[in-house]
């Protein structure tokens, strides 16, 4: 589904990602670890097309298609969804107008006919309930005053609503205590099939407990230096990432 | 024509069409119309044209313009309008008092008031200096300044027709009182003034709309002025709409005094127009007064539309609070002066102000000046101004979604105009505007 070739990038002159290589195949769950800084967000950012990040070399695929070549909205309607580490507020766009666009607008790029209001709002209902989610918060405009925790599950919201091939979940953890955290992981593991995959961005082992990874991967300073299974995130929360690194840069010496 | 046109001085083209308008309307013997008229006149001529070094009207060189424009004009021919014609003009769904101006003339059958006459009076303005003698002598232009501005005071001198509105002390007038200025320059240039007067009586409510629109190839010039006496707690919602062609000149003032407890909401919006230069000045000469100005100005081509605000609070007590927006595209330009003076005795004042600009094209410009002046020592005054661009991390989101970078700039911008539009209460009318808005900004 995502084939990741010697991707490098950089942002502001600066390199961050210094060569990634990583495949990922429907109804999968990969880990993505590393210290801060490593370049994880980074990773998630190229991806998902923010024109801040300069792509030098490296290639990307994703179902057949070079992803590097689309706008974030062609990345977007072709399946891709990028749950974010920091949701932002748009005050004035109406959460439900805002899904309803872009449902419609993912659905004209397949040649679907839109939703009328009624099928909308019945599916909206229906997810919704998916990530406990109240109807208060989606009567407000787009993020606007909600908790951290609220914005996480709002995410996850929208990708209920969007139905997306790949998911990419940047820190979806991040700031989430632990009711939050097992909604959100919820929400995730019943999205889940075998036609689509997961790729979970995160500092901690914690998510992993409830979102159960076929495979994770530590990146340190832009580069995957080891790869596991799920026994891996075990390690790395006993250990930490101190020997992973000398590690490398003994292997480097 | 243009040969003439480029020979001719904007001052002879004024004194000449001056010269012809008093013969026209000497004849119909309007005392008090007529001795303001020439009192206006020699208050412009002393005034002059505002000149290069202006500071009233530095971002706008509007003498170039009449210069350019408007030398050699004649005063607007006097034409007639189908229905057919106003259909796409006026509101739908809305019942309302309607008032139909056509070049500056009040036209009969077009207009249509429904508010029975023991609440609102509604006649031209002609007509109040003789049947409502008592209150035209005492408020007809006595608050905008003919000694301060050349433009005030060549409305006041070619003053010929306008409305003159009543509203009696203690009603809510439940439907809204709607003026539609049509400009047609399919025949000719156009140049009309057109003027109201509108006293709100005690403890009274009501809504009025000026919507600005115009048709044909001419180019038109509109020199309007409107004064707004509000009387004690009253509450008057005031909508100015501006939807005029891209040969549309106007220059506007609204000259507003309010009385003790009385609130005034004005909302200026301006869709298109040439030049637009619109002058909203209140003053507030009583306590516990309440004003709230809104604005909004979307801007493309090469239009150009500059508000200049002012309040002027007078006495303690008083809260005012104004927020204008603008979006510019294109080569446009936009200015925004909004002046606060508070005077010694108004202690315990609160006046806000925000002016909060979106520019989507590098060659638009934006000159914003806030203006505050205070004398008195306990008051709580702010001001701020942005001009910036759409926010990239926004506009990413929503892309990040599915939605095309054009929609997705269209909803920023919707939800950037959102804060003035939600201030109207007319429901038809702010549904209409958003749906131009929407219109435009898909486009
Ligand atoms: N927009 C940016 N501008 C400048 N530096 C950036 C930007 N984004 C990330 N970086 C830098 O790139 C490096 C990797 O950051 P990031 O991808 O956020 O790491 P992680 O998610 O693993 O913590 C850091 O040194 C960070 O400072």
């Amino acid at each position: 589904m995502l084939s990741i070739k010697n991707l490098q990038a950089s942002v502001e002159g600066k390199q961050i990602l210094k060569g990634i290589n990583l495949e990922v195949k429907a109804g999968e769950v990969h880990a993505i670890m590393g210290p801060n800084g490593s370049g994880k967000s980074t990773l998630a950012s190229v991806l998902a097309g923010r024109e801040e990040y300069d792509v030098n070399e490296g290639n990307v695929e994703f179902l057949g298609k070079d992803l590097l070549e689309l706008s974030p909205e062609d990345r977007a309607r072709e399946g891709l969804f990028l749950a974010f580490q920091y949701p932002i507020e748009i005050p004035g766009v109406s959460s439900t107008n805002f899904l309803k666009t872009a449902l419609n607008q993912i659905r004209e790029y397949h040649g679907e006919e839109p939703l009328n209001a009624v099928e909308f709002l019945s599916t909206m209902k229906e997810k919704m309930k998916l990530v406990e989610i109240d109807q208060s918060l989606l009567n407000r405009s787009l993020n606007e005053g909600f908790s951290g925790g609220e914005k996480k599950r709002n995410e996850i919201f929208q990708m209920a609503m969007l139905e997306p091939k790949l998911a990419i979940l940047d820190e979806t953890d991040s700031g989430l205590d632990i009711d939050a955290l097992r909604v959100v992981a919820n929400g995730v593991n019943t999205l889940k099939s075998p036609e689509n995959a997961t790729i979970v961005v995160t500092h901690y082992q914690r998510l992993l407990d409830y979102i159960v990874p076929d495979f994770v991967h530590v990146l340190y300073k832009g580069k995957i230096v080891k790869s596991g299974t799920k026994e891996l995130a075990l390690e790395l929360e006993e250990r930490g990432y101190d020997w992973i690194i000398k590690e490398v840069e003994e292997s480097a010496v | 024509m243009s040969q003439i046109a480029d020979k001719a001085d904007i001052k002879d083209t004024l004194l000449a069409n001056f010269e012809a308008l008093k013969r026209e309307v000497e004849a119909k013997n309007n005392a008090v119309l007529n001795e303001n008229r020439n009192a206006a006149f020699a208050a412009f001529e002393k005034l002059g044209l505002p000149g290069a070094k202006s500071e009233y009207y530095k971002y706008t060189d509007i003498t170039k313009v009449l210069k350019k424009q408007f030398a050699g004009h004649s005063l607007a021919p006097q034409v007639k309008i189908s229905s057919s014609a106003l259909g796409s003009i006026m509101l739908e769904d809305l019942e309302a008092n309607v008032l139909v101006f056509v070049n500056g003339r009040y036209s009969k059958e077009h207009s249509n008031i429904i508010s029975p006459a023991n609440e609102l009076v509604v006649t031209e303005l002609s007509e109040a200096a003789v049947a409502h003698k008592e209150d035209f002598e005492k408020h007809f232009a006595k608050y905008a300044n003919v000694s301060e501005d050349a433009f005030t005071a060549l409305n006041t001198a070619f003053t010929q027709e306008g409305a003159f509105i009543k509203v009696a002390e203690n009603k809510i007038i439940e439907k809204p009182i709607i003026f539609y200025f049509i400009t047609d320059s399919s025949s000719s240039q156009t140049v009309s003034y057109p003027r109201n007067l509108f006293l709100i009586g005690e403890n009274s409510q009501v809504n009025f709309v000026e919507s600005y629109q115009s048709i044909g190839e001419e180019r038109n010039l509109t020199n309007s002025v409107t004064e707004i006496v509000v009387g004690e707690n009253a509450y008057v919602n005031y909508h100015k709409i501006q939807a005029d062609g891209e040969n549309a000149y106007h220059i506007g003032t609204t000259q507003v005094y309010q009385t003790a407890k009385s609130t005034f909401n004005a909302i200026t919006i301006t869709l298109s127009g040439a030049v637009v230069r619109n002058n909203l000045n209140i003053v507030l000469d009583a306590e516990n007064c309440e004003s709230h100005m809104y604005g909004l100005y979307l801007l493309k081509d090469q239009q150009h539309v500059d508000n200049h605000t002012m309040v002027d609070h007078k006495k303690p007590n008083c809260f005012s609070n104004e927020l204008y927006k603008g979006v510019m595209d294109d080569k446009s330009t936009g200015v925004f002066n909004g002046r606060i003076f508070v005077r010694q005795d108004a202690q315990k004042t609160n006046a806000f102000q925000s002016n909060k600009n979106i520019i989507i094209s590098d060659k638009a410009n934006m000159y914003t000046k806030p203006q505050l002046e205070i004398w008195a020592d306990d008051v709580k005054c702010s001001h701020g101004c942005t001009t910036g661009q759409l926010d990239e991390e926004q506009l990413f989101y929503l892309r990040a979604r599915g939605i095309d970078k054009k929609s997705a700039k269209a909803m920023l911008l919707q939800a950037f105009a959102k804060d003035v539009l939600e201030n109207i209460k007319i429901e038809p009318l702010k549904k209409k505007l958003e749906e131009i808005l929407e219109a435009r900004l898909h486009v």
